[in-house]
């Protein structure tokens, strides 16, 4: 057993001693107040009795039980030991308090509570010690669990910061903006309404990538929309080197999806399919419906003629963006839709990849 | 004597910018005739062979290969006696290139392309083409600047240990067995079309992770990189022999062939 659990405290963090006092403040008042209670019960007997009393099993059952819980592993979701080690700490922290703490004080006053004539104080104080340690250890669990609680919301907080910044970061990708805006420079001298073409889908594109997380829906068609934005600036960028398709039944323009969920998919495509591949290739985007066990599903397929996922360099350490693009369509999928929402990635006939999404046609509740 | 007038090479994939830098150099260098413009970096090494230009004008990020491996494969294959063309790379964004480009041995511009740092680039280019002799040797400051530049591709963290640490064994697939291949007993890792071949002393093996990829994984230390595509371990170098040519051959304890040192990894093997 102790071998057992040193390991396990070796590795807890450290221990905070700002915190350790304000748990020791909080005890010594708590002590106070039992001890003015007594006293206010049972005036005719000095104060000094119940203070010390009150003062050395407080103060001994709080080291016991907030020191203790070191020595254990703790729930992550409480910040207290979990389990039994959970209820027996307090437990063996009130005895240990309580024996300890009367000894203390025995050795304060110079005598002995064990003998017949304290025995009915030494019941009440029992007593007390219970009650005592019972709503001290409840007030100091809720505490350091609402801690618990609100450093956790703000990791997550935190977490979910990162990842808009990292989707930004990708998506507003300095390689494709200044290039793209090298080409707008070339063609606003030698072909201005093209230039002006270029730019209103540039327009778009910014406004849908910086705008786009907080909608939380949007119709397929306007989806459709921004990838053809997108297209149709790489169009200009890669000349003959790109051609595309998007092909969105009439039906299924009026349908619900998450915005720019798609366009990780066909940036992908792009950088990772086309851009390394010396003759460039086409990109389809379809929808379609299909009948699941649990009803209709809606199916997008990104297809691109590309060099393919064997050669691909996303399995590649050195483009980290990649890996982001999908996890972050999974991660999205995954929250809105369950085990419903997914990803697959194909290897196409030839070379090529399609990557093909699958959720719910009905609208998600959130 | 008249001099002939110098001609370029242009190698940018995106059309549009390709039209506008030719159009640029009509301005900024009359003379300059652009004898090819092409749009991958394989075609680029072809096409400056084919036309000994000059100038060379590489976008760094092309399909096929990069400008910068591009420019390595030149530096290698590029014929004796003749005066390498002054390297000018083109970038929208890459902090590292621009990082390695300050000592600018090699120039580079940055897109979109502005008239007037166009014109400052032309006149280093012109100064360099009239300052050296016919068959001047490329300068070790280039050299030294085109390895910086192809290895702060390879590792974006440079010099920091990789992530995953150091590899200990290589995992060879031979049909279905996987036999384990102590990095230790490594001699050589060669580039082969999509495979890598791992000498030991005593085999071969065949795998599929890229030589980029093993790089990033090795100590360098250990691993000396003689050519774009051959990693040899330095304590099995046993010597370097330079032929009447000049090109660079090392030869391995515990081997029988000779490795092909690249132009731009020589330097490593000049005697104390």
């Amino acid at each position: 057993m102790e071998a057992d659990t040193a390991p396990k405290a070796a590795q807890a963090p450290k221990i905070d001693w700002i915190d350790k006092l304000r748990h020791l403040l909080q005890t010594l008042a708590f002590c106070l107040a039992i001890a003015a209670i007594q006293y206010a019960v049972q005036p005719e007997r000095p104060y000094e009795l119940p203070l010390v009393y009150s003062l050395a099993i407080g103060s001994l059952t709080w080291a016991c039980i907030d020191f203790g819980r070191h020595l254990f592993p703790s729930n992550a979701a409480t910040g207290w030991p979990a389990g039994i080690p959970g209820i027996a700490l307090p437990a063996c922290g009130m005895v240990l308090g309580y024996l300890g703490g009367t000894a203390l004080a025995d050795a304060w006053f110079g005598w002995s509570s064990w003998d017949g004539s304290g025995l009915a104080q030494l019941r009440v104080s029992v007593v007390i010690t219970l009650l005592a340690g019972l709503a001290g250890t409840y007030f100091f669990y809720t505490r350091g669990h609402s801690a618990t609680l609100r450093a956790q919301v703000s990791e997550v907080r935190t977490q979910a910061t990162e990842a808009r910044l990292k989707l930004l970061e990708a998506q507003l990708e300095p390689h494709m903006m200044f290039n793209t805006l090298a080409n707008l420079r070339v063609l606003i001298a030698t072909d201005p309404p093209r230039a002006q073409a270029m730019l209103d889908h540039l327009i778009a594109y910014l406004r849908a990538t910086l705008g786009g997380a907080r909608a939380a829906l949007h119709p397929l068609a306007d989806e459709f929309a921004r990838l053809a934005d997108y297209l149709e600036i790489m169009a200009v960028r890669m000349g003959p080197r790109l051609a595309f398709a998007l092909d969105l039944p009439e039906a299924l323009r009026g349908v619900p999806v998450p915005p720019l969920l798609l366009q990780p998919l066909v940036e992908n495509a792009i950088r990772h399919g086309l851009e390394p591949q010396v003759a460039g290739g086409h990109i389809g985007v379809h929808a379609s419906t299909r009948f699941g066990p649990d009803g209709a599903l809606l199916v997008l397929e990104v297809v691109d003629t590309g060099v393919g996922l064997a050669q691909s360099p996303a399995h590649d350490t050195n483009h980290p963006g990649s890996h982001f693009g999908l996890t972050q369509v999974r991660e999205r999928l995954a929250t809105l839709y369950g085990a419903q929402g997914t990803l697959e990635l194909i290897a196409g006939d030839a070379d090529g990849t399609c990557a093909r999404v699958t959720f719910p046609l009905n609208s998600p509740t959130p | 004597m008249i001099i002939p007038a110098p001609r370029a090479l242009i190698a940018e994939d995106e059309p549009l910018l390709a039209a506008a830098l030719r159009h640029e150099l009509g301005q900024a260098w009359p003379e300059l005739e652009v004898a090819a413009s092409v749009g991958d970096g394989l075609s680029a090494v072809r096409e400056a062979l084919a036309l000994q230009p000059e100038v060379l004008f590489f976008d760094i990020r092309m399909p096929g290969q990069s400008g910068l491996e591009a420019a390595a494969e030149l530096v290698d294959a590029w014929p004796d006696g003749k005066a390498f063309p002054a390297l000018v790379f083109l970038t929208a964004y890459d902090q590292y290139a621009v990082q390695a480009f300050e000592a600018q041995a090699v120039d580079y511009l940055l897109k979109p392309l502005q008239a007037g740092r166009l014109q400052k680039t032309v006149a280093r280019v012109q100064q360099l083409l009239a300052a050296r002799s016919a068959a001047a040797p490329l300068s070790e400051t280039t050299l030294a600047q085109l390895r910086s530049l192809l290895g702060a591709g390879l590792s974006p963290a440079t010099g920091a240990a990789p992530a995953g640490g150091l590899l200990r064994f290589i995992q060879a697939g031979h049909g279905s067995r996987i036999e384990m291949v102590p990095v230790d007993e490594v001699l050589v890792f060669e580039a082969a079309d999509k495979y890598v071949r791992v000498l030991t002393a005593a085999r071969e093996h065949l795998i599929r992770t890229p030589l980029r990829e093993l790089l990033a994984q090795l100590d360098t230390q250990q691993f000396w990189q003689i050519h774009r595509g051959t990693l040899v371990r330095a304590s099995a170098i046993a010597s370097a022999v330079r032929s009447e040519s000049g090109k660079l051959t090392l030869q391995l304890h515990g081997r029988p062939e000779a490795f092909a040192v690249s132009r731009l990894y020589a330097a490593q093997f000049r005697a104390m």
